[in-house]
């Protein structure tokens, strides 16, 4: 009995079949179905399709005249590792770092899986995020996570996904100039190298002295091997060229992130098959280094080939954190800005899992993938649109929110000061 | 990550409010509040930087077959309307179109009053962003009444473009929310200007800009103060103490002048036309607490809040709001990024509506503001979400009339009514939906902003030569 009850409380609640039924269906993998099922079995994806036999203990969910995607990854978050944007305390997302390179930090080892951060994002229909490291030259490690509960090792999906390097703002390297940044960033390219062919020397102390810490130079070695994408927030098309040509010179797998000015360069990232993160909400030109900020930049260079996926990328109440919620409206300008809808909505599910190395555990529906499911009253886009049901691994969840328990409290004035029922 | 800069920015030191000028200058059909408000009286010199703007040429302009959001009334459906030498002449389910007329067919489409952003700080914090160009905060003391946000505009501002063709006609330039005084606003049109005198609103009433909270604290905290809440406190009182005093002697020297004008003090001068009821108070505040206190401060000296700006939680002290008729200028959804935005909740717009206070859609951000539209959308789904469903006749009212009446203006502009200024939008679809967007815009019934027609969209001298494309 003892035992029972221990295996009932560690299992999900919705760590059993669950059959949507009904709706049209958008595995993003695949064309949509009209009608279509999705059966999740022990919180995994086990059938998409139409006419799929539903297993007689099916938990149903009717979805007829609804909208089924995957759940919406957004590649750009604070969340969990920022709970108070400024002025109270620290925020773990930055690291000290030693000379404005911290290439070791892991971001995601302060995340506090506690944060009232996450239940807003889900209710909207975040159910994956990548938490990001910022500031200084390399700024750390992101690591791709569901929004689940328990501990951030329950949460993970992978880590790391990127290195994250910022380019573009010589103050923020600790240098005086562009060039010099890009300098600074091949020694430290050059130093990994002739680290990883020299770790004996080095742990003797024969070695000549770095650029970088023992543990950044570590972190490093994915990078320079190719197998750990390295992110780069930069804007002018100038800057974009500069991490391209130091990423052939080094064979590195590039993605750029923000990149206002990125698709003046599209041909060229289609080519090298560079990925793109960026917003379709700024045409600000709001420095220098991004006079050609223009909103159908999404749209443009998914046009000339490149991956891309949407991100936050105007301000707008902290789209890292508070409003990660809002990355459907961020897919909504994009196709009001020239991209297609249908590339919309897979540059905030599929295209993200792509980018990261995780396309076979979220971003589609598709039998195998985690049970990260969204089902809404129509167009996800839409302001008008609910979401009716939300799944993650399986999951239902029916977040209430802090801010729901205070929209509560005061709907009626003068309000109320008691706790507000379970 | 950039964009957090941008919100501290906006939040900790650009944002905030404050009010603008008028001129004397009101053309004939303006007179309503013709020497009003200008503190002719009262003031050496009421309006030393008069508006210069003119309108720009317009024709007369029928659009038919078309969606009317009117603010002033149910939507009419497949109506029509006529813009005539400036002025909104006619709307109905049919106008009478001129032989001359320029005839738009509008199937399919929506018209609504131009937007009025009543939290901006476009021309004072101008992109591209530079040191150069930080013009919104006088930051050297917490109490500056004396400044004027004007003489900070650069009217070649990238954004101010970018603004029309999100709708917006109308704009309330605010200093920042560094001070818990920080001066002067200025009303201004969208649109092409030499100079900020040509983009002022003629006639518009000055504003005020005052600061509760974190900011001034945070600003002073180690510059002599004031380093706490009830610092801030003491220095509102503080100032309006000497502003009492100011007026006094001024009153009494206008009454009978008897003997040397007193000495001119600018920052009194503003403050005393706000105790005469002459400028219009626009007060950056977050918290309920503080928001009743401020009120409080108001009735102690006598003057009137117009509206709370980036209230999060005005929706706790509706009530009051509505009692005290007070504005709620407040975003849709924007939180948590610092203490005092904490209990910022997506329903505060409709629970503040539902109260029976007046609902504002503010930006404090050069790319909100172009889409005020949709962050009053987002504010309607987070009504209907906790059962206070919020009409699309209502929500534009929020965008429109609203602030117009936060300006003093909501006699000229805000809504589709005969006698109107001709300041209208025709949207690609339903305003509240994400999809639609500005495709012509008018300013006292000049098409100013055309999606279809390169043509027919201004670009600033600044974009010359750096912006590589033509924005649509």
């Amino acid at each position: 009995m003892a035992l029972a009850v221990a295996i009932a409380a560690a299992m999900p609640v919705g760590a059993q079949t669950v059959a949507i039924t009904g709706g049209k269906v958008y595995p993003v993998s695949g064309p949509p179905i009209e009608g279509g099922t999705v059966i999740i079995v022990n919180g995994r994806i086990t059938a998409v399709g139409s006419g799929i036999a539903i297993p007689a203990d099916a938990q149903r969910i009717d979805a007829t005249g609804k909208i089924v995607t995957p759940g919406l990854v957004n590649s750009a978050t604070e969340l969990g590792v920022q709970e108070v944007g400024y002025g109270a305390g620290p925020n773990d997302e930055t690291a000290k770092g030693k000379d404005n390179i911290a290439a070791a930090f892991t971001v995601w080892d302060g995340l506090n899986p506690n944060s009232v951060m996450f239940a807003p994002a889900r209710k909207d229909g975040i159910t994956s995020f990548v938490v990001l490291p910022n500031g200084g030259l390399v700024s750390g490690q992101a690591a791709l996570l569901d929004v689940v509960p328990g501990t951030t090792s329950d949460m993970m999906i992978k880590s790391p996904v990127a290195m994250v390097a910022e380019v573009g703002d010589p103050q923020s390297a600790g240098v005086n100039s562009r060039g010099e940044l890009i300098v600074k960033l091949r020694e430290l390219l050059e130093d990994t190298r002739f680290f990883q062919t020299h770790r004996d020397a080095f742990d003797r102390a024969q070695t000549r002295t770095f650029s970088a810490s023992r543990l950044d130079l570590q972190a490093m070695i994915p990078v320079i091997e190719g197998r750990l994408p390295l992110l780069v927030y930069v804007d002018r098309a100038a800057d974009i060229d500069a991490a391209m040509r130091l990423a052939r010179e080094f064979n590195l797998k590039l993605m750029i992130g923000s990149g206002a000015e990125a698709w003046m360069v599209a041909d060229k990232l289609a080519a090298a098959h560079i990925p793109v993160l960026t917003g379709a909400m700024n045409n600000i030109p709001g420095g220098f280094a991004s006079l050609g900020q223009r909103q159908e930049s999404a749209g443009l260079l998914r046009k000339a080939g490149v991956s891309v996926a949407l991100i936050g990328n105007a301000g707008g109440g902290d789209e890292e954190a508070f409003n990660v919620r809002n990355l459907k409206q961020e897919a909504g300008n994009a196709v009001s800005y020239g991209m297609t809808w249908d590339d919309a909505l897979r540059a905030v599910t599929l295209t993200p899992a792509e980018i990261f190395g995780v396309s076979d555990r979220v971003g589609s529906l598709q039998p195998g993938r985690e049970g990260n499911v969204v089902v809404w009253s129509g167009d996800p886009f839409e302001f008008t649109t609910r979401v009716e049901h939300v799944f993650v691994r399986g999951r239902e969840y029916h977040d209430k929110t802090r801010q729901d328990m205070l929209m509560e409290r005061y709907k009626t004035l003068p309000g109320t000061h008691n706790n507000p029922p379970q | 990550m950039r964009a957090l800069l941008c919100l501290l920015l906006a939040g900790a030191i650009a944002g905030c409010a404050s009010a603008h000028p008028q001129t004397t200058t009101t053309p004939a059909r303006d007179t309503t509040e013709a020497g009003v408000g200008l503190g002719g009286t009262s003031t050496p010199n009421a309006d030393p930087f008069p508006s210069t703007y003119t309108p720009f040429p317009s024709r007369t302009t029928v659009i038919r077959n078309v969606n009317l959001l009117t603010a002033a009334g149910p939507t009419i459906r497949n109506g029509a309307i006529l813009l005539q030498n400036g002025k909104i002449v006619a709307v109905g389910a049919t106008v009478n179109a001129p032989a001359d007329a320029l005839v738009i067919d509008g199937t399919g489409k929506y018209v609504t009053p131009g937007i009025v952003d009543d939290h901006s700080h476009l021309g004072v914090y101008s992109a591209p962003g530079v040191e150069a160009s930080s013009d919104g905060n006088e930051a050297t003391s917490p109490t500056t009444p004396q400044v004027w946000a004007e003489h900070s505009v650069w009217p070649q501002d990238p954004q101010f473009p970018r603004n029309l063709a999100g709708g917006v006609t109308t704009l309330q330039v605010l200093p920042g929310s560094a001070n818990l005084i920080g001066g002067r606003s200025v009303v201004l049109k969208v649109v092409p200007g030499r100079t900020v005198q040509s983009m002022k609103f003629p006639g518009a009433k000055y504003g005020l800009k005052m600061a509760c909270g974190e900011n001034p604290k945070r600003v002073y905290g180690n510059k002599g103060g004031p380093q706490t809440r009830m610092g801030n406190v003491a220095g509102y009182r503080a100032a309006w103490i000497r502003a009492q005093d100011y007026r006094r002697k001024w009153d009494k020297w206008n009454a009978d002048h008897k003997g040397d004008p007193p000495t001119r003090d600018l920052g009194n001068e503003t403050l005393a036309e706000v105790l005469r009821g002459n400028i219009l108070v626009h007060n950056h505040c977050y918290r309920a607490d503080e928001m009743a206190q401020m009120i409080d401060i108001s009735h102690e000296f006598g003057y009137k809040i117009r509206s709370f700006h980036h209230g999060v939680e005005a929706y706790k002290i509706a009530d009051l709001l509505a009692k005290e008729n007070i504005g709620a200028s407040i975003w849709a959804d924007w939180g948590m990024f610092k203490m005092e935005a904490l209990d910022a909740v997506k329903g505060n717009m409709a629970l503040v509506d539902h109260a029976g206070a007046r609902v504002i859609v503010h930006s404090d951000d050069p790319s909100g503001s172009q889409r005020l539209n949709q962050e009053a959308a987002k504010a309607m789904a987070a009504g209907a979400e906790i059962g206070l469903p919020v009409s699309e006749d209502q929500a534009i009212k929020w965008l429109t009339i609203n602030p117009a009446w936060a300006l003093g203006l909501d006699d000229r502009i805000g809504s589709l009514e005969a006698g109107k200024n001709a300041d209208v939008v025709l949207w690609s679809g339903d305003p509240f939906s994400v999809y639609s967007r500005p495709e012509k815009v008018w300013v006292d019934g000049a098409m100013l902003y055309d999606r279809t027609d390169p043509s027919e969209q201004w670009r600033t001298d600044f974009e010359l030569g750096f912006v590589p494309f033509n924005r649509n």
